[in-house]
């Protein structure tokens, strides 16, 4: 995607492990070549003024919004999107089997950005207390949920391993 | 029932967890084009001149429309439901000669990527001759349509008894005069469409992130000049909807319209900045009450008249202001009632239901009433609820006000409101919380204990269509009219189907808010989907497994009585190594015969049409602490006692239940939507509408009873909007508990922290002034 007269730039990214390429221009943001050039829908885009959360990605480790940076400011870096969660075999992450048997989520629009916030959270803090979760999460907005079982839902996980995930429940088991 | 009442792990979890949804903005078709919308500056103004030549010459711009392009296609939306005293009036696709609200549509440009259609929506002129607008309810505001000069959509009295007679003869008599603002359902996911026209089939395919798909497709074939059949609307994965996408919206209308035009598909999404200034917002009203009681504390007379703002168009009638005034009582017994309203327009974006709809105003309204009757009765807040409430043995329960549909009373249909309240109240340890708030209040904290009790109307009609199959597979999937936009009606519908044929919610596939599903469908508000959709999945599959049984017994010889079933497949119980299977049946009654004596396929469609609206209860406590140098509330414990008839999944409800409380602290505390005198909107971002955020919402406790509902097959009651209603009236009561008999009286909702301050008592007022 160009626009006439915008001097295009090459890019690199290392997205989920991945090596990825794409030619953008200077005020194309990341959010949008994740989705628009790689497929990688499962950024969202809630507010488009950095407020929400809910395009939250991991650059280099940190979590950044996908909305309010450029293509080319995360050229080089390595990139972590939700799609990267899951293990080699499809396997949830733990944090998302949590999300699921606590009902975590419910339209699921921000839960790629609270995941992605708190996976990084989590690596950081292992062993969170539900004060602490709560203000962890405080840069995400969810309008579904009320949090109460997100923060549940990390109180499962915190403490435990991260990796590897558990083994993967199968669609019909019961909370 | 086997599945129904479990808390059954959602089966759209692992779609969405894994970034594999599917939300309109993640439908790309090949050689799509991106519609942005230019919208009005002003909240009212005449369009003098549009010149979109520059735009239209922008690099990648492939079209400007304007309301002159628009044809037949520019008419009004209908407006629904009808009412005899409406003076309804909508809006078009886009404006014609005069802008309403600030952020009406005045044209759509379309390039080949966003980007180039933002640049160029810079480069359309529009002349406007701006006029004054109408930015109060006040008689004597600039008329928002030329022939309405009073700006009156709808004058409507209702009345139970003789509310003069019965306020004279009162012991007690007191009035209130209560203020609410306006906020929105504000989903994170905003509105959005992707259209395509097929020109070989005359098809339009239209994904749209709405409530409401059935309806799209009906305002867009009478737009558009399309048969039923020609339309097809498909709402995916929606990332909330909480009433933002309940309406029909122009741009429903014109991403279509503009896709058949260009024969190419067409994306627009709304952006955060145009979900805050065009899609519809509710609640503010002005109400003025009087109240008759005794010194028992038992209301005599109720009157409240109230003025609301319709903004300025009325797509939805008079929906929100009849609710308000119909539910005006909650759950208590008032023997002489007169509820009347104003619903008048103003230079504002729309007014039509979200979340609670126009119910949350009553339960404030009669929550703040049932407070000051305590007050002056110097009697137990709780105490004064349970005298009043309608009680298990009343039920069923003629309110004696006409239901907002105008098909008969407020009927409350089954129940135990005082069991609720006092479950509440028990688990909350209400009598010790009172006394631990008042022992703070004594050390010097702000600490205070609210309550509140409502009713909820759930599973509106006017019907529900719903299609279970099984095809030749044997894969069963079960179509629905209503749409999930988060409730999940994946799971639950799934669960109702497996029930009735036997098999489990991972046999089902549930398809929800596609046209081509069900030719008939209404929608998911109301908290209907569950209760009616639910029904009518009840209703078919029950056929279905009939159909069934017939056929196995057929096929294998025996009475019906003698099958056994295990799963997909039945037996002959006497002989159980002979076995056929759904997909044997399924194939069977596909080449149905008249000897047969079944019609083709292992289907069914049902409809199910509620005789009468099922009404469900609860009641909150709330423990808060005020800290006078923040102005900011504190939401120390919340506790719910609630009954939604029969629960299809626990989980779920607790989800609902949490997800309502956490909007209604916003629209208590947080939320409001304000304008300025020349209708600018003055909440255009997330950094000054706040919504709630994971440390403004408290852990809540919550006891269900189920009553079960007498007036569908389930013995369902909904609940998605039940939690949002008595919020503001439990922190309100809780708040004002807080400072005591000293401090000021909230009558107004939203309570900003400048609010707040008002409300300290003088003292602690005068210390914070001192420093």
């Amino acid at each position: 995607m160009t626009t006439r007269g915008a001097v295009a730039h090459d890019i690199a990214v290392t997205v989920n492990g991945v090596a990825r390429r794409a030619r953008v221009i200077p005020r194309m943001l990341l959010a949008d070549v994740l989705r628009e050039e790689w497929g990688l829908t499962g950024t969202h885009l809630g507010c488009e003024h950095g407020a929400c959360g809910a395009c939250t990605v991991l650059v280099d480790g940190e979590p950044a919004r996908a909305c309010l940076m450029f293509a080319v400011q995360a050229d080089g870096s390595r990139v972590e999107t939700v799609e990267g969660l899951v293990d080699g075999d499809g396997g949830l992450h733990p944090l998302q089997e949590a999300f699921r048997s606590r009902h975590a989520l419910q339209c699921g629009f921000c839960t790629p950005g609270i995941l992605m916030t708190l996976v990084a959270y989590l690596r950081v803090h292992p062993a969170p207390s539900e004060a602490e979760i709560r203000e962890a999460l405080s840069g995400n907005l969810c309008r579904c949920t009320g949090y109460q079982h997100i923060v549940q839902a990390v109180l499962e996980v915190a403490g435990g391993p991260l990796t590897p995930p558990s083994p993967r429940r199968g669609e019909g088991e019961r909370a | 029932m086997k599945f129904v009442g479990d808390r059954y792990l959602r089966k759209e979890d692992p779609r969405l967890l894994t970034g594999r949804g599917r939300y309109v903005g993640d439908i790309a078709l090949p050689r799509m084009l991106h519609a942005v919308l230019l919208r009005s500056p002003h909240a009212h103004a005449r369009i003098v001149r549009v010149d979109a030549d520059r735009a239209r010459a922008h690099p990648g711009v492939v079209d400007v429309v304007t309301f002159a392009e628009l044809g037949s296609a520019g008419r009004a939306l209908p407006i629904v439901p009808p009412h005899a005293d409406l003076r309804g009036r909508n809006f078009a696709a886009l404006a014609g000669d005069r802008v309403r609200f600030v952020g009406e549509p005045v044209a759509a440009i379309v390039a080949e990527n966003r980007y180039a259609a933002e640049d160029a929506r810079e480069l359309v002129e529009v002349e406007y001759e701006p006029l004054a607008s109408a930015q109060t309810l006040e008689a004597g505001a600039p008329a928002v349509h030329d022939d309405i000069a009073d700006n009156l959509a709808g004058r409507v009295t209702l009345t139970r008894g003789d509310v003069e007679a019965a306020l004279r003869a009162a012991p007690r008599v007191a009035s209130l005069e209560l203020h609410i603002g306006r906020g929105g359902g504000q989903p994170m996911e905003t509105r959005g469409l992707v259209a395509d026209w097929n020109p070989a089939l005359e098809l339009l395919t239209v994904w749209a992130s709405s409530q409401v798909p059935h309806q799209i497709r009906q305002f867009v074939g009478e737009l558009l000049d399309l048969a039923p059949h020609q339309v097809r609307v498909i709402a995916p994965d929606v990332g909330g909807g909480f009433g933002a996408k309940l309406i029909v919206y122009p741009e429903d209308v014109l991403i279509p319209f503009l896709a058949r035009r260009l024969a190419r598909p067409v994306r627009w999404l709304e952006d955060r900045l145009e979900h805050m200034l065009a899609a519809t917002q509710e609640r503010e009203q002005r109400h003025e009450v009087t109240i008759g009681f005794d010194d028992a504390g038992r209301l005599l007379a109720l009157r409240d008249h109230f003025v609301h703002d319709t903004g300025a168009y009325t797509p939805r009638g008079l929906v929100v202001p009849l609710l308000t005034a119909s539910m005006l009582t909650g759950p208590y017994r008032i023997p002489a009632v007169e509820s009347s309203f104003e619903s008048r327009y103003t230079h504002r974006v729309p007014v039509t239901p979200y979340r609670g709809a126009g119910q949350p105003q009553a339960v404030f309204v009669i929550e703040r009433v049932l407070d000051l009757v305590a007050r002056e009765t110097g009697r137990d807040r709780a105490e004064v609820r349970l005298a009043n409430l309608v009680r298990a043995e009343d039920m069923p329960w003629d309110t004696g006000l006409p239901n907002y549909r105008g098909s008969g009373h407020v009927i409350l249909d089954s129940g135990d409101p005082p069991s609720v309240v006092r479950r509440a109240l028990e688990s909350a340890r209400y009598e010790a919380l009172v006394a631990e708030a008042a022992a703070a209040r004594a050390r010097g904290r702000l600490v205070g204990v609210g309550v509140a009790a409502y009713v909820e109307l759930t599973g509106v009609g006017p019907f529900e269509s719903a299609r279970v199959r099984v095809d030749p597979t044997g894969r069963i999937t079960t179509f629905s009219g209503v749409s999930t936009q988060g409730q999940g009606l994946e799971t639950t519908l799934a669960q109702v189907a497996a029930d009735e044929l036997g098999v489990t919610p991972a046999d089902v596939t549930v398809v929800t808010g596609d046209t081509a599903g069900v030719e008939h469908g209404v929608g998911s508000f109301a908290s209907r989907a569950a209760v009616v959709g639910g029904s009518a999945v009840a209703l078919a599959a029950r056929d279905v497994s009939a159909k069934a049984r017939l056929l196995a017994a057929r096929t294998l010889g025996c009475a019906e009585a003698d099958l056994e079933q295990a799963g997909a497949a039945f037996a002959d119980s006497r002989r159980p190594e002979r076995r056929v299977s759904f997909a044997d049946l399924s194939r069977l009654a596909g080449a149905a015969t008249a000897a047969l004596g079944v019609e083709p396929g292992l289907e069914s469609t049902r409809v199910f049409q509620p005789t009468d609206i099922t009404y469900s209860f609860g009641a909150q406590v709330a423990l808060v602490e005020l800290d006078p140098l923040s102005a900011c509330v504190r939401i120390l414990g919340f506790w719910i006692g609630h009954d939604s008839g029969r629960l299809i999944n626990p989980l779920v409800v607790e989800g609902q239940l949490q997800g309502a409380v956490a909007l209604g602290i916003g629209s208590a505390l947080l939320e409001e939507i304000r304008y300025d005198e020349s209708g600018q909107l003055l909440a255009g971002t997330y950094m000054d509408y706040l919504l709630p955020t994971a440390t403004d919402v408290p852990t809540m406790v919550i006891d269900h009873l189920e009553t079960l509902s007498t007036l569908n097959p389930l013995g369902l009651k909904g609940v998605g909007e039940s939690g949002a209603l008595p919020v503001p009236a439990v922190l309100a009561s809780a708040i004002e508990d807080a400072v005591g008999p000293r401090g000021g009286r909230v009558t107004r909702m939203p309570l900003g922290p400048a609010r707040l301050l008002e409300l300290l008592p003088p003292s602690l007022a005068e210390a914070l002034d001192r420093g």
